[in-house]
Parts: structure tokens; C-alpha cells; sequence
């Protein structure tokens, strides 16, 4: 017996354009049934997940400081995605782009000018951007699996960032901790609203979003992006090239993702500690998809995810389960998207004969 | 297995099928009846409903409603191997071989799972004697001709033993000396009492070969008739609906600029399964038409990538285009020197099937109408409305029936679309002009359409290079007809010095040990 994926001739627009929706009610849905058999109340869960966060000024704040980095990555996710290019290393280049960034105030922790935050920025981008160069173009020259090697990709950052704050770059009076010297004011991105912890970050990530969507959806570079997605060989005969398009996209959303790093290490943690990595590099692959890989519904969605994180806590603290449960809503939601997205442009056909397909 | 008593009797008979897509009915209440021992045409147009028909017959679709009758017995045929059961067999237009395996190997996939290799070698061998369609059971499909794949394609079905034998458009790939002997082989199996039926759009063939027609149009039986009794014209006025226009041609001169030159273009191949070019050298003229012949797979989608410049040369003299030598320009700079390209798949090369066809004009015309089509200097801001109002041009001078305002190229039919590909070249009146199989699958209709806009180009002075399969089509357009055969160009002649019978001999034609292949100037480069 065989599975077969076949093409709808005739989709509903409809349906297409629910699919997010539908997702989001198939693992409400799911959800309900996890926290049925972890024996919690499941709408007293589901409430303290999706609802209760956004009844307090606090916590949509926190929503907004976790879905900046997440909308940032998703971002430059998606025009990777839209191009055939599926880069997994985004938590890499995000670790790396942090790094990057936290070069000058490591280095030169006295250094204070109005130029320092803008370079930072810039290193940030710059070391994120390098460091997806390399799947890029092992991708491009070799011809090898990006998804592979941008996967691990990640692990080598993960141990090289945590080496650097736990040995070379260990502030001597951190007693003992590992982490970088805490950086000056001039070092430190401004915050959104005065004494909150939402910081500039999200400005530059609405800023991208709408940038980005420009380009895809207005401009010959996303029109390239996307025709060498769907067709590479019509692509070709466009006069675009597979290999240099591989390169732009790598190298745009690694800078993002280092955007996204450096702007949480200055604007968030104000230095460079072990414990920059928590995933978001993977859930912003989520984000790219429950977004339609659009920027502006990545806002969207980069906000929903946050959402998810938030929940979470409230409910480890409220409910007392598991912050895994986060994990599983996660999983269980791009599970859905992919299968709402596929199921509404494919339909399922079973073969029960293998001989049956012989010559056709 | 088939009683010769019966030979006069039905062996098929299909009567009131209907098959429904959405809202589109692709056969409409369709009898056919194939006899024993007949060769039964099946005519139609592009998109008329042969394929699905056939598809019916053979269990890869089931039809809507109506009954189909084998053998005085009503049957339901669920699947393929259902159909091989009973004993229908067929031969796709389009061959499933795996390259890398064998003969016999390739055969025993679809055969089953109890064969003992040996004993199917020999089989192969036996049965593909007795029929004269000579094959080596151990040859490596990746080196055979086309001709000798769509031989292992009816050794396959034959080996079945099958009492109906169904053939795709099986012509389409051969010489006409190949098609010939196709022709004889199937004559033979006629006589054993084996039914045949033949689907084609070439009226001469199944003048030729057949004894009775069904012409299909838009989904509907139309006729059915003795093809013997009709002339060539009386067919294809059934088969389309109307009179088609004939296409006009002054003779070219000849005598005009260079306007592309090939010298020695020569390209390893790109992948173990592809042609190299040999040394190929050609001067394409002002105002005329040169016609490209040859077999399926002998280099032609490879010479046509190499001057397109999808595929880029190391020697720029190699290619010179309106003088200025390209062998180093992307696709995108020779389109700017004058030259346009239409490729011979239409859905995934010339357009994306997912796209506006207004999107599919600015992926060839981004380049040379940059100008016009693109604002804001390096942004590129597309100015979707300019290039709408081309694509709506367009599809006005071609007649490109469509539904919707812009709809996607997937959504258009074989002909309509070709049309469009060739208008958005056309349109920018290229000096040089390369098309590869201009007509392939297209509705006569439209072909007369298209060779006539190809020739009213050459006629107003641009360089058209016609690579084509179908040799009436290269004897319609062409002023100068050459052959490919073996990744090597044959010496262009004046096509009124040029018949089917050498055009054929040409096809043959070896050039492994022409002065440049493509090994040497590999060890020099």
C-alpha cells in the first residue's frame, strides 16, 4: 500500500487563506486534550496560556520583548524559504551575530559614543551574515545540503559562544559566573517605553518587516526570490542565477538573525552570557510559516509564538506544569500549519497495489 | 490467445463514456468499438480527449459514467494491472525506463516479482527477434537511442501477450526510416490478430496504417470513418472544426548580415545522461529561417541552452551574436544584444505554471525592457501596471483564449500559452530569434499561428533558427533545413534540395570523431 500526494487541480482560496487559522484551532483543540490527560483543567489552561497574559501591561510588554528576535529571524527565514533555500541554523547565526556584536563593548569597555550602538548593530549583522556564508556556500560550490550543514552549524556556535563566556571573555569579577563584563550605558539599546523592558529592537523589527515585504512583494529582487523558489530552470532562463540567490538569501537572513542577537544582548541582557541560546533561531521557523513566510503576517504570528512562551511561564507558576507543555503547543502548531498548508493544495490517495503505477 | 475465428468480431466496445473534471467534460458520451485484428486511429487535437480516453481503457482513470465491454462482457477496469489482466497493454508517449539498469531489468520491474532474470533475457531476446525490433537484453538504457527505448517499451507490453496494444503518439520520436519499420512491425501484429489502437495527429500515418478512425473534438466523437477514403485535408478539417489557414512563405534569399554566428561550439556534457555538442558551426541570416531536424535526445535542448546562454561557453567567439562574440554572456546579456529564446518546455522553462502571465512577460523581459518595466534606478521597483498592459497586448496580437483577467500560465491550454511565449518574444521584434520545438503539443490552429508569425519575422529581416521533431513542420518554415544527430550539426542545404529519405540518412549520422570533441578541449582547458 502506497501513499500518494496529488495535487488538487482546484483548491478553495478560502480554505488557503484559513489555513493558519485552522491551525491555531486544530492545537487549541490538541491542547485541550494534552492538559485533559495531564489532569489540569483544560480551559482554566488554555485561559492561562492565550488569555490572561494579555490582560496585563507587564506581560504584553513581555510579549513584545520575546517576539522581536523571533520576528527578526522568521524574516529573513522566509526569504530564504520563499527562494528553496531552507536555512535550520538561524539559533547559530543568531548566537554568533550576538557575539559579533559584543566584540567592541568586550574588548573596549570604556568605549562610549553616539556610534557605538549603530556599530554594534552593524558587527551583529556582519557575524551573522558570515556566519550563514558558510552553509551558503558549501550549498553553492559543493552542491551540499544546507539543511544539514546549517544545522550543525548551531551546535559548533552553541559551544563555541558558551567557551568564549566561560573563558576568554569571563569578567574576572563575575564571581565565578559565566558572562561577559556588563556593558556601558552608551552600549545598551534604549528602551521603548521608559524603565520597561521592551527595547528598540522591536522598532527595528517592525522597520525590517515592512522593508522586507517591500522587496518581496514590490521589487525585481523579490520577484527573482520567489520565481527561483517555485522554478529554478525557469529562473535560469529569467537570466537569475540559483547559486547567487542561495548566497543573497543565507546572507540576508543570517544578518537578520545576528540583528536579532546582538540586539538582545545589548538591549536585553546588557552583556554576553551562556545563556543566549533558547531556541528561537527554531521557533522562528514556526513563526516563518504560521506567517505565510509574509512579513507582515509574521508580525503576526512572531507575536502569537511569544504569546505561546509567556503562557507558559504563567502556567508553570499557575498550574504547575511543565514548561515542556510550551513545547509540544509548539510542535503541535507547526505540525498543524504544514498539514492544513499541504491537505488544502494536496489531497491523500491511497494505492493498495504497488504493480499499480508500473508504466504510468 | 486470440481465436482467428473471431476475427471480425468486437473486441472493445466502448459506448456512451463520460469523464468529468470539475466543470470540464473531457469525453462526452464517447463510443469506440476496435475490432480483432484491427488498426484502430484515434484522432483529436490537442486537449480533444484522447488521453483521457485512453487512460480510461487502460485504468489509470475511471470514467463517469457509460460501460466499456471486452470480450461480450461488461468490465469495470479498476487499475492498470487489471487492464493487463484482461489484456490491454500500452505503450506511453513518454517512456518510464530507468537509464542506469538494463534492458531486461526494466522490464522485469514492470513484469512482477517472480521472474528469474536468465530466463527473461531470453525472452526479451526471442520475442524482440520474432517481431524485428532488435534489442541487447543487457545494454544499459542510458546509451540506447530513443528509437530502442520505445522498442523496450513494446517488447514490455508484448511480453504480456496482450489482445489490445495502445500507442501514445508513437512517432513522435523516430526517424522516418524508424517509423517505418514501427509501421511494419505493427502491421504484423495486426495479422496475428492483435488490435491496435493508434493514436496520432499525423494524418499520413494513420492513412497510411489504419483502417478505421474516431476523431475526437472538444471531448465528443465527431466522426468515424475510413481515413483511406478522406484526404489529409477532409481529416484535419474534422478534427479542428474548420478550415485550417495554410501557412504562406516567400522563398528567403539568403544573402543577408550574419546575424548569429556558431563556431566550433563545443560543451562537454553536463550531466552523464546528456548530449555534448561536437564542434557545431552554423551562420544564421538576415531573413531567413533555418530548421534544426533531428531524433529526440540528440543535442538539441543542449545546443539550444548553449546559445540562449542558460548554459555559458568558455570560448567567447564560440558564439557571436549581431557581431558582438557572447560566448561569455548570461542569458540576460544576450537577450540585450537582440536575441530571444523560446525553449521547448513551456510550463517550468518558459513559464512558471504558477504565475500571472503578466509575470511570466517580465521573467523574459526584465532585462531588455528594464527601462519601461522597472522604476526607482537599482531598487527595481516592478511597475506591475506597464507590464500589464504589455501582456494584454500581447495576448490581443497572438489570440490567447484564456479565462480571467490574468490568469496563471498552468491554466492555459498547450496552444494558448505557446502563443503567448512566442508573442512576448515576438513582440520585441529580437533580431534573432531561437526556438525549440515551436509546436510541440499544440493545437493545429495555433501551430499554423505560430509558424507564420516565425516566418513573417525572418521576413522582415530577423534570424530565426527553427529546432524541431516534426519534419513537416521544418519543411513548412524552413529556408535552409540541417540536421543534429549525435550532438553534431550536419551542413545546412537548401531546403528544396533536402527529402525526407536524406533527412533521415543525416539523422544517422555519427560525429564522435568530428575534430573537436569535446574530451580533447576538456584535457586543454
Amino acid at each position: 500500500m502506497i501513499l500518494f500526494l496529488e495535487k488538487r487541480a482546484n483548491y478553495s482560496p478560502l480554505f488557503s487563506a484559513l489555513s493558519p487559522v485552522l491551525a491555531l484551532a486544530f492545537t487549541l483543540v490538541f491542547g485541550t486534550i494534552m492538559f485533559s490527560m495531564l489532569g489540569v483543567d483544560p480551559a482554566k489552561a488554555l485561559y492561562t496560556y492565550f488569555v490572561f497574559p494579555l490582560t496585563d501591561a507587564y506581560l504584553i510588554e513581555q510579549i513584545i520583548l520575546k517576539a522581536t528576535p523571533l520576528i527578526l529571524i522568521a524574516i529573513g527565514l522566509s526569504v530564504c524559504f520563499r527562494s528553496g533555500n531552507w536555512n535550520i541554523g538561524a539559533e547559530g547565526q543568531y548566537l554568533i551575530g550576538g557575539m559579533f556584536g559584543a566584540i567592541i563593548p568586550v574588548y573596549f569597555n570604556d568605549f562610549q559614543s553616539p556610534l557605538l550602538l549603530p556599530m554594534m548593530m552593524i558587527m551583529g549583522m556582519i557575524g551573522g551574515a558570515l556566519f550563514a556564508a558558510i552553509p551558503a556556500f558549501l550549498k553553492a560550490r559543493f552542491g551540499t545540503n544546507e539543511i544539514l550543514t546549517s544545522l550543525m552549524l548551531v551546535y559548533i556556535a552553541q559551544q563555541f559562544v558558551d567557551w568564549l563566556v566561560r573563558g576568554p571573555w569571563r569578567d574576572p569579577q563575575g564571581m565565578g559566573f559565566p558572562g561577559t563584563k556588563s556593558f556601558n550605558e552608551s552600549a545598551i539599546l534604549p528602551e521603548l517605553i521608559p524603565n520597561g523592558d521592551a527595547h528598540f529592537g522591536t522598532v527595528f523589527a517592525v522597520l525590517v518587516a515592512i522593508g522586507v515585504w517591500f522587496m518581496l512583494s514590490k521589487t525585481l529582487k523579490g520577484f527573482e526570490v520567489t520565481v527561483l523558489g517555485e522554478c529554478p530552470r525557469a529562473g535560469r532562463f529569467a537570466g537569475f542565477s540559483t547559486k547567487q540567490m542561495t548566497i543573497f538569501a543565507f546572507l540576508l537572513s543570517g544578518a537578520l538573525a545576528g540583528l536579532a542577537g546582538i540586539a538582545e544582548v545589548s538591549g536585553s541582557v546588557e552583556k554576553l552570557d551562556d545563556k543566549l541560546s533558547l531556541g528561537y533561531g527554531f521557533t522562528a521557523i514556526i513563526v516563518a510559516f504560521l506567517g505565510r513566510l509574509n512579513p507582515l503576517g509574521i508580525l503576526v504570528a512572531g507575536l502569537i509564538l511569544a504569546l505561546s512562551y509567556i503562557g507558559g511561564e504563567e502556567a508553570k507558576i499557575a498550574l504547575q506544569v511543565s514548561n515542556r507543555a510550551t513545547n509540544v503547543f509548539q510542535g503541535l502548531l507547526l505540525f498543524f500549519v504544514l498539514a492544513c498548508d499541504t491537505l488544502i493544495h494536496y489531497r491523500i490517495r491511497l494505492v493498495t497495489s504497488s504493480k499499480a503505477g508500473g508504466t504510468g | 490467445m486470440v481465436d482467428s475465428d473471431d476475427n471480425n468480431k468486437e473486441l472493445l466496445s466502448v459506448s456512451g463514456i463520460t469523464k468529468i473534471f470539475g466543470t470540464l467534460k473531457a469525453n462526452d458520451n464517447v463510443d469506440l468499438i476496435v475490432n480483432n485484428g484491427e488498426i484502430h486511429a484515434l484522432l483529436g487535437e490537442n486537449g480533444a480527449g484522447k488521453s483521457t480516453l485512453v487512460k480510461m481503457l487502460f485504468g489509470s482513470l475511471q470514467p463517469t459514467s457509460g460501460t466499456i465491454v471486452w470480450r461480450g462482457n461488461k468490465v469495470k477496469i479498476a487499475n492498470p494491472s487489471a487492464a493487463r489482466i484482461l489484456g490491454i497493454g500500452m505503450v506511453f508517449q513518454h517512456f518510464s525506463l530507468f537509464d542506469a539498469l538494463t534492458v531486461s531489468e526494466n522490464i522485469a520491474l514492470s513484469l512482477g516479482d517472480n521472474i528469474e532474470m536468465g530466463e527473461l533475457a531470453d525472452k526479451t531476446r526471442s520475442v524482440s527477434q520474432e517481431y524485428g525490433l532488435p534489442l541487447d537484453p543487457d545494454a544499459l538504457v542510458g546509451d540506447l537511442s530513443v528509437g530502442e527505448r520505445q522498442r523496450i517499451e513494446i517488447v514490455r507490453c508484448l511480453l504480456q501477450d496482450p489482445a489490445l496494444i495502445i500507442l501514445d503518439e508513437p512517432t513522435s520520436v523516430l526517424t522516418p526510416q524508424e517509423a517505418n519499420k514501427l509501421f511494419e512491425t505493427l502491421e504484423r501484429l495486426a495479422d496475428e490478430g492483435r488490435s491496435i489502437l493508434y493514436i496520432s495527429h499525423r494524418l499520413e500515418e494513420v492513412q497510411r496504417l489504419c483502417s478505421r478512425a474516431t476523431i475526437l473534438r472538444h471531448g465528443k466523437v465527431v466522426d468515424a470513418c475510413d481515413p483511406r477514403e478522406e484526404t489529409a485535408a477532409s481529416l484535419a478539417s474534422k478534427m479542428v472544426g474548420a478550415e485550417i489557414d495554410i501557412v504562406h512563405r516567400e522563398t528567403g534569399s539568403g544573402t543577408g548580415d550574419i546575424l548569429l554566428k556558431l563556431n566550433a561550439l563545443t560543451m562537454p556534457p553536463a550531466t552523464p545522461f546528456s548530449m555534448p555538442l561536437r564542434g557545431i558551426s552554423l551562420d544564421l541570416r538576415a531573413g531567413e529561417v533555418v530548421g534544426i531536424a533531428g531524433v529526440a535526445g540528440n543535442g538539441q535542448s543542449e545546443l539550444f541552452e548553449a546559445i540562449s546562454g542558460e548554459a555559458i561557453q568558455a570560448d567567447s567567439d564560440a558564439i557571436t551574436i549581431n557581431g558582438i562574440p557572447s560566448g561569455r554572456l548570461d542569458i540576460s546579456e544576450r537577450r540585450n544584444l537582440g536575441a530571444a529564446f523560446v525553449p521547448e518546455e513551456r510550463l517550468g522553462h518558459g513559464a512558471v505554471p504558477n504565475f500571472a502571465l503578466s509575470e511570466n512577460l517580465l521573467l523574459a523581459r526584465h532585462s531588455s525592457d528594464r527601462a519601461d518595466f522597472l522604476g526607482l534606478g537599482r531598487m527595481g521597483v516592478i511597475r506591475r501596471s506597464k507590464v500589464k498592459v504589455l501582456s494584454r497586448q500581447i495576448i490581443e496580437d497572438m489570440d490567447v483564449r484564456k479565462s480571467g483577467e490574468d490568469p496563471a500560465a498552468a491554466a492555459l491550454s498547450g496552444g494558448n500559452l505557446q502563443k503567448f511565449i512566442v508573442g512576448r518574444e515576438l513582440d520585441r521584434n529580437p533580431s534573432v530569434l531561437i526556438v525549440n520545438q515551436p509546436t510541440w503539443g499544440v493545437d493545429a490552429g495555433a501551430a499554423a499561428r505560430i509558424r507564420q508569425a516565425l516566418i513573417d519575422l525572418a521576413a522582415n529581416g530577423s534570424a530565426v533558427m527553427v529546432i524541431s521533431q516534426d519534419l513537416d513542420e521544418i519543411f513548412e518554415v524552413s529556408d535552409r533545413i540541417s540536421v543534429i544527430s549525435d550532438g553534431g550539426l550536419s551542413e545546412p542545404e537548401p531546403a528544396k534540395n533536402m527529402t525526407r529519405e536524406k533527412i533521415g540518412m543525416l539523422m544517422g549520422v555519427s560525429h564522435q570523431n568530428d575534430a573537436d570533441t569535446p574530451n580533447t578541449q576538456e584535457a586543454t582547458a
